[in-house]
């Protein structure tokens, strides 16, 4: 059966600067399951979200098809009315309501405006059975865990007469038990005639389970292909093979003595405290050296960065931090500062920034004691420490007292690693620096990165762009489901030696 | 908690980024939120006056309405403070009443000397802002739910010490900080048309200004030594002569009437104390990156939950101190004193230009925010109007105040 039920053809889609798509074709074939494979940022999701109708009609070009019929969708109410239903990766559950209320939210089963509970809760058991979730319906989703909230999502999808099912992700957040059981009943949905995408980082899942994959790159379609004829390995060289431009400065590493180690750690889910996102870590940072971590996402980088950043993320965090051959506590986030330790956020604009507040407030934000004598501050010399910076990083402003939220990202990227330079470190985690800024202020984010490292401190980049972490460190650490499963020295390091270890599967990995 | 781009200024009249000439670049930085308040205060003012036939400004007046809206007034800088730092505090009309019940029983039934039952009365406000600031800052119950329960428990513990009934009277100097007037200590001096003023007023007057002219002077001369852009001197002066000229006015006037009020005096040394917290000190600065961006301010090292307990600390001590104020003026604590007062000091730090979501505000703002609606009382009330008309005008300020607020953010956050 080689029925098509969805064909989007030259699918275009740009954003302010970026053009997340470009001429994008996909062809899923009816009750197949349909990986598509690429790496962060590659357009996986925004082609999603056209599909769906989250981006409507208008606000891309090219052609989608579905059913046979062309299709112009004004919204996901839209795409849901012809049956394409999206889950995406982070679950959208009303916590409080229960099961039926959530499977039928927006779809209410009602007579005559009143809504009819027999009738809701019967229907919402019968999805339940075919999920497979073994939960009354009346029980409210707070109780529920991730993984069978992700199958409440399923049932929803079910209740809405599903065609075809995009997941997003869709076991991302799950243990082992519940992505078998996950995956196994996308295989009986199939049998039932449902068409489904998925949307993977796993590359042995995706071998498993799909019947044919498409790769993203760069917003491109590089090739579709039956699994059968494919390897873990050409799916990992479709997704990196992009050439290695110029895009990096030069720079001779001299590396000095052991500035942070750190020792089994570990760290635990705030939210679902039984579910380690970093286990059993272990990492060590020099003086002078670039180091890098490289995982794709939800591999626990970010949480591996904060939770050693004075424990700002996290539970039950255990393990030890050696710090100049002596251990350390670090508590709080002052308690981390205080040691020499830095971490400049990947969320400049949630987590980095005052945007309210000029550049030169932000610059002293993290470092304000050491201009203050007695408690107070000396405001000329935050001005003149703010305006050094200014000259020193090349931020493009008029004055230091300029609103930083009126900057351009590349700017605003500056002012956070002003302020961190501020303070002094030893040791500076640097997620994702060069997160949405253009590629010029790239290179000047390189080149502090370099001149920073040259002076002596440690250096620890969390990056996306494999591309990246090649052209500027030293040596690459893998983290995949939270653990080191590789540490690659720069010489020997490929993206798809990366990309291997970053998709590498726990059990394979030598405790 | 928002992030979203928040800022409210509205640059005019942009300089270039570098003068040329290696002079120091000029910008003139017309801030028309923060300059607005500014000047909406001055025309009200002259709306009244016009209105009144000059009575608005008369010694007497001018006199009164300093002195019957000072415990808002200390009021309204508390509580700007916990608004920057993007919380609210409903409680502090309940406050003001059980702290004055607190003074009343330890100066007129227990006949302590006044100085310690004050002293005890501040140590009182503080336990309270401590207990609330112990469930908003480390339990993590929104300000708003702490302070509307202890709307009600600090009533209740009012109405458990006092007992339906006022108690009084208070101590002669007690009633001097809240209703009284500095001696003539050194007599009259004629100022020909005007009749005669007292001339200790006056000199304390002409130092403040001159201090004031001075701390500016020095401020301006340190950026100039650091190369930093200044106003330019013509600029300058008008900035230093107009607030200069409108404080002896005031103060001319006072001492026309019957010198200076003790509370002026009590409020002028706490907007100053608090003006250079908030602007120089450590702490200040943290009320201010707790309230632009919490997350930001955790991650960088600011001992967040500590800066708002502080806050409600603060605010407590401050609640102890107008309702010693307010008892002192009505010479009697009273089960209903303080009613309603939790409005009109987030009103005017509204007014005065604090921001909804917090990281924004001063303390001259809220206490012009405070003046407002206290000229707007007292000039509707010298025409004769009733409380119904004042309420609406003031409920329709307050409104406008923010409306003007929202409306200039998302101006600026749709031209970028």
């Amino acid at each position: 059966m080689t029925d098509t039920i969805l064909r989007m053809s030259g699918i275009t889609k740009t954003f302010p600067g970026v053009k997340a798509l470009q001429d994008v074709n996909l062809e899923v074939r009816r009750g197949e399951i349909h990986s598509i494979c690429g790496e962060n940022g590659a357009g996986k999701s925004t082609l999603m979200k056209v599909l769906s109708g989250v981006y409507p009609h208008g606000t891309y070009s090219g052609d989608i098809e579905f059913d046979g019929e062309a299709c112009e969708f004004s919204g996901i109410r839209d795409s849901e009315h012809r049956g394409i239903v999206i889950i995406h990766q982070e679950l959208a559950l009303a916590s409080n309501l229960s099961i039926a209320e959530n499977i039928f939210l927006g779809n209410e089963q009602s007579k005559r405006g009143f809504i009819d509970w027999n009738r809701t809760n019967h229907a919402a058991d019968e999805l339940l059975r075919r999920v497979g979730l073994a939960e009354s319906a009346v029980t409210p989703v707070i109780d529920l865990g991730v993984g069978k909230q992700q199958l409440v999502e399923i049932a929803k999808a079910l209740s809405k007469k599903v065609k075809l099912l995009i997941l997003d992700e869709p076991t991302a957040a799950l243990n082992d038990e519940d992505s078998e059981h996950l995956l196994g009943l996308l295989r009986g949905l199939r049998d039932e005639g449902i068409t489904c995408v998925i949307i993977s980082h796993k590359l042995n899942e995706v071998m498993s389970i799909s019947d044919r994959v498409t790769i993203l790159r760069d917003g491109k379609t590089i090739w579709t292909a039956d699994t059968a004829d494919l390897t873990e390995d050409k799916i990992i060289s479709g997704m990196v093979g992009r050439d290695l431009e110029h895009r990096y400065p030069e720079h001779t590493p001299s590396i000095g003595e052991e500035a942070l180690r750190i020792e089994d750690w570990t760290v635990y889910s705030p939210t679902q405290p039984d579910r380690a996102l970093v286990r059993g870590v272990n990492l060590n940072l020099r003086r002078g050296e670039i180091v890098g971590l490289a995982g794709l996402m939800g591999a626990g980088r970010t949480e591996l960065a904060m939770s050693v950043f004075g424990r700002s993320y996290g539970v039950n965090i255990t393990g030890k931090l050696i710090k100049d051959g002596r251990e350390i506590q670090a508590r709080n986030v002052r308690e981390a500062i205080d040691h020499g330790i830095a971490y400049a956020t990947e969320d400049r604009k949630r987590y980095g920034l005052n945007l309210i507040e000029d550049i030169k407030r932000n610059i002293s934000a993290a470092g304000l004691t050491k201009l203050a004598k007695g408690g107070w501050v000396d405001g000329n010399e935050e001005h003149k420490v703010a305006d050094e910076y200014r000259a020193s990083m090349n931020i493009k402003a008029p004055t230091v007292e300029s609103i930083v939220g009126k900057l351009s990202g590349g700017n605003q990227q500056k002012v956070v690693l002003s302020k961190w330079i501020f303070t002094d470190p030893d040791v500076l985690i640097l997620d994702e620096p060069t997160r949405g800024i253009d590629v010029g202020a790239k290179y000047e984010i390189y080149t502090i990165i370099n001149r920073l490292a040259d002076e002596g401190k440690a250096i620890l980049v969390i990056s996306s762009e494999l591309p990246e972490l090649l052209g500027i460190c030293d040596r690459i650490y893998t983290l995949s489901a939270g653990r080191i499963t590789g540490e690659v020295a720069r010489a020997e390091a490929t993206q798809e030696g990366l990309m291997t270890l970053m998709t590498k599967e726990e059990q394979e990995v030598a405790p | 908690m928002t992030v979203a781009p928040t800022n409210a200024d509205l640059a005019v009249g942009k300089g270039p980024a570098g003068a040329p000439g290696g002079k120091a670049p000029f910008k003139l930085n017309f801030n028309l939120k923060q300059s607005g308040i500014y000047i909406a205060f001055a025309l009200i003012v002259l709306l009244f006056t016009v209105l009144t036939g000059g009575d608005m400004l008369a010694p007497q007046n001018i006199s009164n309405i300093i002195v019957q809206n000072s415990y808002i007034l200390v009021l309204a800088i508390g509580m700007i403070l916990i608004i920057i730092a993007g919380h609210i505090d409903l409680s502090v009309g309940s406050v003001v009443a059980a702290c004055g019940a607190f003074a009343a029983v330890m100066m007129v039934n227990w006949d302590l000397p006044w100085p310690i039952a004050v002293i005890g009365t501040l140590v009182f406000g503080a336990i309270i802002g401590a207990w609330q600031g112990y469930w908003v800052a480390y339990f993590g119950i929104p300000a708003f739910i702490v302070t509307l329960a202890g709307m009600l428990l600090f009533r209740a513990i009012t109405l458990m010490i006092l007992g339906n009934k006022g108690i009084g009277p208070f101590p002669d100097e007690v009633r001097t900080l809240a209703n009284g007037f500095t001696d003539g200590f050194l007599g009259n001096i004629a100022l020909g048309p005007l009749g005669g003023a007292d001339l200790f007023s006056i000199i304390v007057g002409l130092l403040v200004v001159a201090a004031m002219a001075f701390v500016q002077y020095r401020a301006r001369a340190a950026r100039l030594k650091y190369h930093q852009a200044v106003d330019p001197l013509w600029l300058f002066i008008t900035k230093v002569a107009v607030p200069a000229v409108l404080i002896m006015f005031v103060i001319v006037q006072l001492a026309r009437f019957r010198n200076l009020p003790w509370v002026l005096v009590l409020l002028a040394a706490l907007v100053v104390g608090y003006t250079v917290v908030t602007n120089r000190a450590v702490f200040g600065r943290q009320i201010y990156a707790v309230g632009g961006n919490l997350q930001a301010a955790t991650l960088s090292g600011v001992k967040v939950k500590s800066v708002v307990f502080w806050l409600f600390v603060n605010m407590g001590v401050l609640s102890a101190l107008a309702g010693i104020i307010f008892a002192g003026r009505l010479n009697q604590a009273n089960p209903t004193a303080g009613n309603s007062f939790e409005l009109d000091a987030i009103a005017a730090a509204f007014i005065g230009g604090a921001a909804v979501q917090g990281g924004v505000g001063k303390v001259v703002g809220a206490i012009t925010g405070g003046l407002i609606m206290g000229v707007i009382n007292n000039g509707m009330g010298l025409l004769g109007a009733q409380s119904e008309q004042v309420m609406l005008v003031k409920g329709a300020v307050l409104l406008a105040a923010v409306a003007f607020d929202v409306w200039s953010k998302r101006r600026t956050s749709a031209a970028r």
